[in-house]
């Protein structure tokens, strides 16, 4: 080990002129990225406040006794199998179908619940430690290197969109680290929309045929969600609390 | 953002490894297990190629010795960028230090986990008496992306029709 | 007419100091063995769940940190609004402020999903969290108090007492407005949102701190055989009385505004008639036996006058606390979060429009027990080995100006 003495201090200095190549991807980023809107990006650039990534549910399209999108996510993300002690009100879901029926008229509706991704979170304004962030494109994650487990944040959630891991866990995957003790949701499956894939609730929708759900950049004019939106109604959820949600239905 | 808890590990580790100098020659004879980088299963897929960030001539993705005493740093670099700003970079990530150091059983044929306790990462640890937290949530063994994955990169873009 | 108050350390040499100590050794060291299993085991054999997140750790932790501001109230009013009366009680009012809140902390700590990362949440601050300003506020308090009861007990530090007391009394206010925030600003919850919680909060603290207050002084007189007049019982369970009568006030403006607005009519119905084991314990322990009963008690012209009343007073308004906490903090989760308003929940995995239970396990309760038992421990050893309590409490004692003049 000691021939390999003299190149620690260059390879300090690599890592670093990396470390700053980075931190200047960032700085230019916002031109990158105007001038090539639908790219995937590379993957040492950052990801950029000229996106916003969201989802539309069309609830007209979501199929009764479906849930192929809750099942793609279990599988992608490796919940629903993993927790053998918790009783079920203690296992983690990060997607939910939920039936609602209207009180008046008793018009009744399926529809996916998952983390909204709000653009102003409460679980972000909550959180003690600042485990809990919004990701410059728009995605809530928790950084669960951080994360005390302190709750705070699932009290807060008026979606309850968020789950707390309540025994040891093995065999995560290794895209999306989950464990005991912190508090974990829906991630847009970032793994993926890094990569310039789409989550994986979408892409079992579509390929159900069902089309319930559109993913996309909400800040470009031309993608297939920001002309849905702007064709047709949509709700988001609470809207009351002016949370400019990321996750918007439509028929309800 | 993290300097605190950089240099509190760093201390630990740091003085750990003086303690350790003459284990490290043991260590080193483990990552350079040549047959196992190869027998990896997904090698033919671009999301997981160790071999790349692998450099015989320095033992590892970066020189043996800086490894050694500074795996943790690259680590806890690498965390924050893909946490925080989605850069997703292979070189310094914690999946491939494990598609690249994990064993297999021999009789089985499966991996172990790297935390199991004569394994790469546990080894060392519990004789430096240095917490491994990594491992409570990541992954300990090397998995073939799912299904997803095969898509081509950007193919699921959302274009203009 | 001024009289010297001498302080002096307890004997504590007798067969029941150590019976006492070592009770409450053992309740912190069960406490301490639940901790560790709950840690090495996960919160799965707990009663909390996903939906009802906080349980009665949180509703000791709560307590305990209310309590403790609370405490502190009796060497205000000494020192801040200079009721001499009161001055002999501000070391053991200082002292139980900061027992109960180590209590406090230590429940909510050792509660945490991650307890062994206590170091992040002391170095990771996110400043538009309530929750991270309180974990500033708890630390200042016991700094603020310390310093506090410095200045009361070193003779020649005397001279800044006063200022010490002011930024102690203006400290703990700031606090519990910051615990009721905790509540108070969840605008998602029904059960919560309301910012009235914060001052609500405070009224409680000066009930329940004055309450354990009471009791510890009652018994470390009676047990160490050391004379507690009337005049200073009297003016305390009096005071209590008023306080009991400000939560009540408290209490009824929160439910009234609830009941005002038909967006909160539910969760109102769920507390008031439908709520199960949640109106059980509001009507019957926290109005009845917590507010009504005690605040009759002390007032009654001759049980009023008796100590075992006093005291029965003081535990039953305890224990009232504890209901309206369990109430507010598991009673509003236990209601579901109306994510579509308008519509009513048919089916869902996660529980969804349905109302929750909790079903506490021994585990969280010995926790949570051994919150209250360190605060008396803490206690317990401080007076044994500090000058905290006035050799003597008797009428005679007492600056009868004093005694008279507030």
């Amino acid at each position: 080990m000691s021939e390999n003495g003299k190149s620690m201090d260059s390879s300090r200095r690599d890592f670093l002129t990396r470390a700053g190549a980075s931190a200047g991807a960032a700085a230019i980023a916002p031109g990158v990225f105007l001038s090539a809107p639908a790219a995937a990006k590379s993957p040492d650039q950052p990801v950029s406040g000229d996106k916003r990534w969201g989802i539309l549910v069309d609830t007209n399209k979501c199929a009764d006794n479906c849930d192929a999108c809750v099942s793609a996510c279990k599988e992608e993300n490796g919940w629903g199998h993993s927790e053998t002690h918790s009783r079920p009100d203690q296992q983690a879901q990060w997607i939910r179908t939920v039936e609602i029926r209207n009180k008046a008229t008793g018009f009744a509706k399926t529809l996916p619940m998952m983390c909204q991704h709000c653009e102003n979170p409460p679980c972000v304004d909550v959180c003690p430690t600042g485990a809990s962030f919004r990701r410059t494109d728009g995605i809530v994650l928790v950084d669960k290197h951080i994360c005390i487990g302190c709750r705070y944040c699932m009290m807060a959630c008026p979606y309850k969109a968020r789950s707390f891991i309540h025994e040891e866990l093995h065999d995560q995957l290794p895209w999306a680290p989950r464990g005991k003790g912190t508090v974990e949701s829906c991630t847009l499956c970032v793994q993926l929309v890094d990569n310039g894939d789409i989550p994986a609730c979408v892409e079992a929708c579509s390929a159900d045929n069902h089309n319930a759900l559109v993913f996309g950049d909400l800040y470009d004019e031309n993608s297939e969600i920001s002309r849905e939106l702007k064709k047709a109604e949509s709700v988001e959820l609470r809207a009351d609390l002016g949370l400019n949600t990321g996750v918007r239905y439509r028929g309800l | 953002m993290s300097h605190a808890s950089v240099l509190r590990r760093l201390t630990g580790i740091l003085l750990s490894v003086l303690l350790l100098l003459p284990l490290v020659a043991t260590a080193d004879t483990d990552d350079d297990e040549d047959g196992e980088i190869e027998s990896l299963p997904f090698s033919d897929l671009s999301f997981t190629e160790p071999e790349k960030r692998f450099s015989a001539t320095q033992g590892c993705v970066e020189p043996e010795d800086d490894m050694v005493r500074n795996h943790m740093e690259y680590i806890l670099h690498q965390r924050d960028e893909t946490v925080y700003e989605g850069i997703r970079t292979r070189q310094h990530s914690l999946e491939e230090c494990v598609n690249c150091h994990a064993t297999r059983d021999e009789n089985s044929g499966e991996f172990i986990p790297v935390n199991a306790p004569d394994q790469f990462c546990a080894s060392c640890h519990s004789y430096a008496s240095v917490k491994l937290d990594c491992f409570e949530c990541h992954a300990t063994r090397p998995v073939r992306p799912s299904k997803l994955r095969h898509q081509p990169l950007a193919a699921a873009e959302e274009e203009a029709p | 007419m001024k009289l010297a108050v001498n302080y002096r350390e307890i004997e504590g040499k007798s067969a029941g100091f150590w019976v006492l100590l070592g009770g409450l050794g053992l309740m912190a060291g069960l406490a301490f063995g639940a901790f560790l299993y709950m840690e090495h085991s996960g919160h799965y054999v707990t009663g909390m769940n996903n939906q009802i997140v906080w349980g009665m750790p949180h509703v000791f932790a709560i307590f305990l940190i209310v309590a403790a501001s609370g405490a502190l109230n009796v060497a205000s009013i000494g020192t801040v609004f200079g009721k001499a009366l009161y001055k002999p009680l501000g070391r053991l009012s200082g002292l139980l402020a900061i027992a109960l809140l180590l209590g406090g902390l230590m429940v909510l700590v050792l509660d945490l999903g991650r307890p062994d990362r206590l170091i992040v949440a002391m170095t990771y601050y996110n400043f538009k969290s309530i929750f991270a300003w309180n974990i500033i506020l708890y630390n200042g308090f016991l700094a603020v108090t310390i310093v506090y009861l410095w200045m009361m007990m070193e003779r020649r530090m005397n001279a800044y007492y006063r200022p010490a007391g002011i930024v102690a009394f203006v400290w703990r206010l700031i606090l519990t407005t910051g615990t009721g925030a905790i509540f108070g600003w969840l605008v998602a919850r029904s059960g919560y949102d309301m910012a009235m919680l914060a001052p609500m909060f405070i009224i409680m603290s000066f009930a329940y701190g004055l309450a354990i207050f009471i009791l510890v002084l009652m018994a470390a007189y009676n047990w160490t055989g050391r004379p507690l007049g009337d005049a200073i019982l009297f003016r305390l369970k009096n005071l209590l009385g008023v306080f009991i009568a400000a939560v009540l006030y408290f209490v009824a403006v929160y439910h009234l505004s609830n009941l005002y607005a038909t967006e909160h009519h539910g969760i109102e119905r769920f507390i008031l008639m439908d709520g199960g084991i949640f109106t059980g314990l509001f009507w019957i322990v926290q109005i009845l036996l917590g507010s009504l009963v005690p605040l009759a008690m002390v007032y009654h012209p001759t049980l009023g006058k008796s100590r075992p009343a006093i005291a029965t007073a003081a535990a039953l308004v305890i224990i009232g606390g504890f209901a309206l906490l369990y109430v507010l903090l598991i009673g509003g989760q236990a209601y579901p979060l109306d994510i579509f308003p308008g519509y009513e929940v048919v089916s869902s995995s996660f529980a969804d429009g349905a109302f929750n239970s909790y079903s506490p396990s021994i585990w969280e309760i010995t926790l949570g027990v051994g919150g209250v038992a360190v605060a008396l421990l803490v206690v317990t050893v401080a007076v044994r080995v500090l000058q905290f309590l006035p050799e003597t409490l008797a009428d005679s004692a007492i600056d009868p100006h004093a005694a008279k003049a507030d």
